[in-house]
């Protein structure tokens, strides 16, 4: 372990610089985030992760985030357990009808100010699994959604270039936008 | 594996005596499915499969599950989908259909559904007892699902899962759909195994319309196989160590599993490599530049991976939370036909890449390791010493792979055609069944992940530990929610 340990204080990190926030991201936020909800959360938002229906793509690059080249939580970003500690709440999947009223009890027990990221094709508008019996639709369809990543499954540096849109955007108005 | 059917309609009789062989453990449940107005039965002996039909005649069939447990979720499935009842099962309950579809059975004889009736957990009794309900939206970022614990104080008495969250309804969408659109599904039923789910949907249709892969694809494939397997392996160790709050290996195998990652996407330009495999070839050839960067991976885990192990082998406290925990029968694992992992680390010596076998494993070197535990412990080493097997196949791929073309059309050829392919996922063997119309589409598509037959292993191993071992357990198996629920 020794070894390992000191090979990590002597190497240079594996973090890579963050990317630059997304302006598509930034300009479907504006329309979507109210004033005084980005002045009080400011520059740190806790992130509620929800499965509703994904294939569990979205979920491995999602957990990638956290890796020493993403490094979330070193941008304010960070995951949090419950619902009730999160200020957005990030789903991915089409929404199937079994998971449904899941995603609505989670989004309910999730404290206002809040943002909803639609994370993935499927997330959109149900991606290849549309029409079926068994699917609800994206998840515009059960929760407002103000923000959609798209991809299959997107990268983990679209996921933070959206992510820090969210981030910059709270942070724009509070400081007088 | 790969087979044209030559599917067996069976009598009662035959159907019965093909349970007694179950029962006695003469041969190995594969799958059971339904279909238009019968359920087939893949069956495994030695390294032979065979599939036998069952016309529901009046939209029944006997059991299988009341002589051999693990066809009761199976069965429980073609009730729900299907409407087919097993005669003489032990437990009806629907499974998957959870009460929120607009529709019953919805691959049979639909009908509107009406207000659910109330779902029944098994009983557990006794002074003291106390109900643990858990998901389906958990803690950490994981698939869905539920469940229900009793505990008596700290002790697991019975866990009992209720799965179904994520059922996207991926049968009824096969059907009809064009190959192209399939083997989109296909690829999306479980993301973190899509290379190898890809592969067997690719290899089930090419069974069926009797198509031969060009060598260079083949290798290509296997490459993206063991990349994948890779990727996940590193993910877990690190996951399971995590969950036994040793962070170091986490961030440690999670720098490899980015590797691996970042390697795939060099190669095929896609992180997962999602849609690489498709009937008839690949999708793409490797980079120019691919197979530096994936030897440039394989010697960076060379380098860093034994001096983890030895981190992993020599921590006491790591020790002290894996080894004796959870620990999954040998005689379960045979019953149950668990494969991967989690049949490996309790003596069962099945890997589909060795037998019933697959191009191009039959003409490369590799050991399959088997264990006796049956504890968490074994099922991380069985992970780590398919790191080193998984290394040496890619050696000898890039060495021998073949020149030539990637990809040959694939076209229906008259009449309905049926396939069979078993595949080895990183998770363990996956099996697809595919018939295709006479238009090329798809008649009926079934796809059967390994996690059926894990699954309920994971109820039985918990008993009698701790509930703060679940987390531990639980990633130990890290049986699929997406493929399982379909």
């Amino acid at each position: 372990m020794r070894k390992t340990l000191l090979e990590s204080l002597t190497r240079g990190p594996l973090t890579e610089p963050a990317p630059p926030p997304d302006q598509a991201a930034l300009a479907e936020l504006a329309q979507s985030v109210d004033r005084a909800a980005r002045a009080r959360l400011g520059r740190s938002l806790s992130i509620r992760e929800v499965d509703a229906g994904s294939c569990n793509g979205c979920e491995l690059e999602i957990h990638a985030l956290s890796n020493a080249f993403y490094d979330l939580e070193r941008l304010g970003l960070r995951f949090v357990a419950s619902p009730r500690h999160a200020d957005v709440l990030l789903v991915t999947g089409p929404v199937t009808k079994n998971m449904r009223e899941a995603l609505l009890r989670t989004y309910n027990a999730t404290p206002d100010p809040k943002w909803v990221v639609a994370v993935g094709a499927c997330a959109a508008d149900g991606g290849v699994f549309a029409g079926s019996y068994a699917v609800a639709g994206g998840v515009k369809d059960v929760v407002p959604v103000d923000l959609h990543i798209r991809g299959c499954p997107p990268s983990p540096t679209e996921l933070l270039k959206g992510l820090l849109a969210v981030l910059t955007s709270a942070n724009e108005k509070a400081h007088g936008g | 594996m790969t087979m044209i059917l030559p599917r067996t309609t069976v009598t009662e009789e035959d159907w019965l005596q093909a349970v007694d062989r179950l029962a006695a453990g003469k041969c190995t449940l594969l799958g059971l499915w339904g279909d238009d107005g019968c359920v087939h039965m893949a069956l495994l002996t030695g390294s032979d499969i065979a599939v036998l039909t069952y016309v529901c005649k009046v939209g029944t069939y006997p059991s299988v599950g009341a002589r051999h447990p693990a066809a009761i979720r199976l069965e429980r499935a073609i009730g729900s989908l299907f409407g087919f009842e097993a005669v003489g099962s032990p437990d009806t309950r629907p499974w998957l259909d959870l009460g929120f579809w607009d529709v019953k059975r919805p691959l049979g004889a639909q009908k509107p559904a009406r207000e659910p009736t109330p779902y029944t957990f098994l009983p557990a009794e006794g002074e003291a007892l106390h109900q643990i309900p858990v998901g389906p939206v958990h803690a950490g970022i994981i698939e869905p699902g539920h469940f229900r614990f009793t505990a008596n104080g700290e002790h697991v008495v019975r866990l009992e899962q209720r799965l179904g969250y994520v059922h996207k309804g991926i049968e009824s969408l096969m059907r009809g759909a064009s190959l192209e659109q399939a083997a989109k599904l296909a690829a999306r039923t479980s993301g973190d195994s899509t290379a190898a789910y890809s592969l067997a949907f690719a290899q089930a249709v090419e069974a069926a319309v009797e198509v031969k892969v060009p060598p260079r694809a083949v290798y290509l494939r296997a490459l993206m196989a063991e990349l994948e397997r890779l990727a996940n392996h590193f993910g877990d160790i690190g996951a399971i160590c995590n969950d036994a709050s040793f962070a170091l290996m986490h961030a440690q195998t999670g720098i490899l599993r980015e590797r691996t990652l970042r390697a795939a996407q060099a190669c095929f330009g896609h992180r997962l490599m999602m849609d690489a495999v498709v009937p008839g070839g690949v999708a793409r050839d490797i980079a120019a530049d691919g197979p530096s960067a994936v030897a440039a991976l394989v010697a960076e885990v060379r380098k860093v991976f034994p001096r983890l192990i030895e981190l992993y082998d020599s921590t006491a406290s790591l020790q002290d939370r894996t080894v004796t925990t959870g620990i999954a029968k040998p005689e379960y694992a045979k019953s149950f036909g668990a494969g991967g992992y989690v049949g490996r680390a309790s003596g069962r010596d099945f890997d589909a890449r060795r037998a019933p076998g697959y191009a191009p494993y039959t003409e490369l070197s590799f050991e399959v390791p088997v264990l006796q535990d049956g504890d968490v412990n074994a099922r991380v080493w069985i992970r780590i010493r398919e790191v080193d097997e998984s290394l040496k196949l890619i050696d000898q791929i890039l060495e021998r792979l073949p020149a030539g073309a990637i990809a040959v059309p694939v076209e229906a050829n008259g009449g309905t055609r049926e396939g069979l392919a078993l595949i080895e996922a990183f998770r363990g063997d996956v099996l697809v069944y595919v018939r295709l119309g006479e238009d090329g589409r798809i008649e009926r598509c079934h796809l059967r992940d390994a996690s059926w037959f894990q699954w309920p292993l994971l109820e039985v191993a918990i008993e009698g530990n701790i509930v703060a071992d679940f987390p531990l357990c639980n990633k130990s198996f890290n049986c699929s929610y997406s493929g399982h629920d379909l």
